[in-house]
């Protein structure tokens, strides 16, 4: 079984150079300038400019108003992204265990009413849901940007399909030790979704991160302006005979790819462990 | 520690027409192993929830000491539970589980650790306090189910089929751990088991459970001697007893073309169920005509498995009794059951008296 198989190989490498060689091209070509972007294109070796690239695209002060640098953008993003995956774990965690452990009425039609709202994207509600926003003054605000996307069909399933599997017995044994639904829920029901609160983190977080359409809508002032909407400021320069800045477009892209996939690192041993197997 | 009374209690299940339990009646000393025992699906674990307040009474009172605790929360009734799959919480190390119950009724610090301490003592608990469930095996994790039980000091214990995932003999010595610990303890226990055996070397007192109601209540050894229903008959006792279908004549017993004299007339005349445990029969050189199908070796003992009359039978012999194809067999004295065929109760019972059968011609 232990046999090299030379094919195998080279799909694998295949597979890997697919993936990886974009965000090479992109990371070598931010190091160089972007007179030599636009007249020789795309570099797959490393420039010497690297470092002020990308000083110049975290502290410049850009943008109509000068107010927002790359810091202030990443950090936008991370509020953003941090904000999406907690209050959805939290909101779709309490949802779930409603759902599962108390008896009310038409439990499990509401669930199935919830289940259905997957299929509405946001694409769907756009309107309706900024006009709510802008009705109650939340149009440039992180509330605004957030609490309006955090309910979470996903979440809700998955955590109401996780707290199904935990075994009955464990609430009847909690129940006699003088657990309350609060207590159960903290020292026994929280603890054991830690790798599904982990699971979920991480693809909430990248949706939250990725987000881009909602916060164009949601927000003018540029303070509030996402790395994702940067990016795209930066290209949108065709002023005159300027050359636009593609080597701090591509620094930009590579900062925004940067946190996702630090995440992404740190969690996945939990993640996996959570879309797996349960702590049981 | 307390006695429980339970009166005319039934549970009937929303949207089920017939009750799951109905109409129990049973009151247990203080200190008492009660073993509520019968098949799947006859109410038993119904019932010791319904004690432990893990699902509603529909019906009757359950009183434990003298507070009736049909409106009062799982928490506050006093009781510990150990279950089948023990419940572990598998996050908590074993000194955490244990001492989770004790910690959500504020007991001081000091008392919790000097409890564990002394309930993993008891247990053998010791080296493993600070693992996790997971890292423990199955025996280890039912004792640490039931030292999570002890460390509350209840009033009383309940038992949900608690040695019903482990080995066969684990489940041996396990058995004697929580006879011994009960003794020791002298708590009230309610132990709910579907297993005969583990029924019988368990229990002060035996509960047989049928299809919901009592069927009978007694000590293991009064039960398994006088069984009052063909049910309990062939639910106590291993091999279970034979029970075959004969009729009563006058004062004797025919069985197919044999007769086997009771000694006196009889008040019940016509068909009846005749019950005779399989080590009750004796190997006679005429009587009961009785053809080998197989044999069963157990070691000690030998289980013959054959007819008599058409109708199965099962024989307990000596390893060292000789075999053949055929045997005649003779019912060892006082040790005939009757029950009515129609109802399974069963009947006066002939006084004991040498039932020495014989073929008629």
């Amino acid at each position: 079984m232990n046999r090299v198989r030379p094919f195998d190989h080279f799909v694998l490498i295949l597979g890997t150079l697919f993936m990886v060689l974009p965000v090479a091209v992109a990371v070598m070509t931010s190091t160089h300038t972007a007179v030599e972007i636009h007249s020789h294109g795309l570099f797959l070796t490393p420039g010497g400019h690297g470092a002020e690239t990308y000083a110049t695209v975290l502290t410049r002060q850009g943008g109509f108003t000068g107010q927002v640098t790359g810091t202030r953008m990443m950090m936008n993003s991370l509020i953003l992204g941090i904000g999406f995956a907690v209050g959805k774990i939290v909101l779709s965690m309490a949802a779930a265990y409603a759902l599962v452990y108390f008896r009310f009425r038409f439990a499990s039609f509401l669930f199935w009413i919830i289940f259905t709202t997957l299929l509405l994207p946001l694409e769907v509600r756009i309107m309706p849901s900024y006009q709510v926003m802008s009705d109650l003054g939340l149009l440039n605000s992180y509330t605004g940007l957030i609490v309006p996307l955090l309910a979470s069909a996903t979440g809700t399933f998955y955590f109401r399909q996780f707290f199904k599997s935990v075994p009955d017995e464990l609430l009847e044994a909690a129940r006699i030790d003088g657990a309350g639904p609060f207590k159960f829920l903290i020292d026994v029901l929280i603890p054991l979704s830690r790798t599904m609160m982990a699971a979920i983190f991480i693809i909430m977080f990248v949706y939250g991160w990725n987000q881009y359409l909602w916060p164009m809508l949601m927000t003018t002032e540029e303070r509030f302006f996402t790395l994702m909407r940067g990016i795209k400021q930066i290209l949108q320069v065709w002023v005159g005979s300027q050359i636009p800045d593609y080597n701090e477009a591509f620094a930009l892209a590579i900062l925004a790819l940067a946190p996702p996939v630090l995440v992404v690192v740190v969690f996945q041993r939990w993640f996996i462990k959570g879309l797996t197997e349960s702590d049981k | 520690m307390a006695s429980i009374d339970i009166s005319n209690v039934s549970k009937t299940y929303p949207g089920a027409s017939a009750p799951s339990v109905s109409d129990i009646n049973l009151s247990i000393r203080d200190g008492e192993f009660i073993v509520l025992v019968g098949p799947s699906g006859c109410g038993k674990s119904t019932l010791l929830r319904m004690v432990a307040g893990l699902e509603d009474i529909t019906g009757g009172e359950v009183h434990i000491g003298d507070r009736l605790v049909n409106r009062v929360d799982p928490a506050d009734r006093d009781i510990a539970m150990v279950f089948q799959n023990y419940a572990l919480y598998p996050h908590m190390t074993v000194r955490e589980n244990m001492a989770y119950g004790l910690k959500n009724r504020r007991t001081p610090a000091t008392e919790i650790e000097s409890r564990v301490a002394e309930a993993a003592r008891m247990l053998e608990l010791g080296p493993y306090l600070d693992r996790k469930p997971r890292a423990l095996s199955g025996g280890q994790r039912q004792r640490v189910a039931m030292g999570r039980a002890v460390v509350r000091q209840p009033a009383a214990f309940l038992f949900d089929e608690p040695l019903s995932n482990l080995d066969a003999k684990l489940r041996v010595s396990m058995r004697g751990e929580i006879r011994r610990l009960q003794k020791r303890l002298g708590t009230t226990s309610l132990y709910v088991t579907h297993d005969q055996l583990e029924a019988m070397t368990l229990a002060d007192r035996l509960v047989v459970l049928n299809a919901g109601r009592i069927e009978q209540v007694g000590a293991p050894l009064d039960i398994y001697h006088n069984p009052a229903s063909t049910f309990v008959a062939s639910f106590i006792g291993s091999p279970a007893m034979n029970l075959i279908d004969a009729e009563i004549r006058g004062s004797s017993l025919h069985i197919g073309a044999t007769e086997v004299p009771l000694g006196s007339m009889q008040a019940a005349q016509g068909p009846v169920t005749a019950g005779i445990r399989a080590e009750d029969l004796q190997v006679t050189g005429h009587g009961l005509p009785f053809r080998v199908d197989f044999v069963e070796e157990l070691g000690a003992q030998r289980l013959v498995h054959g007819h008599v009359e058409g109708q199965p039978l099962t024989l307990a012999l000596t390893p060292d009794a000789a075999l053949h194809d055929a045997f005649h067999l003779s019912i060892r004295p006082g040790a005939l059951h009757l029950f009515d065929t129609r109802s399974g109760r069963r009947l006066p019972q002939p006084e004991s008296g040498v039932f020495a059968s014989r073929v008629l011609a």
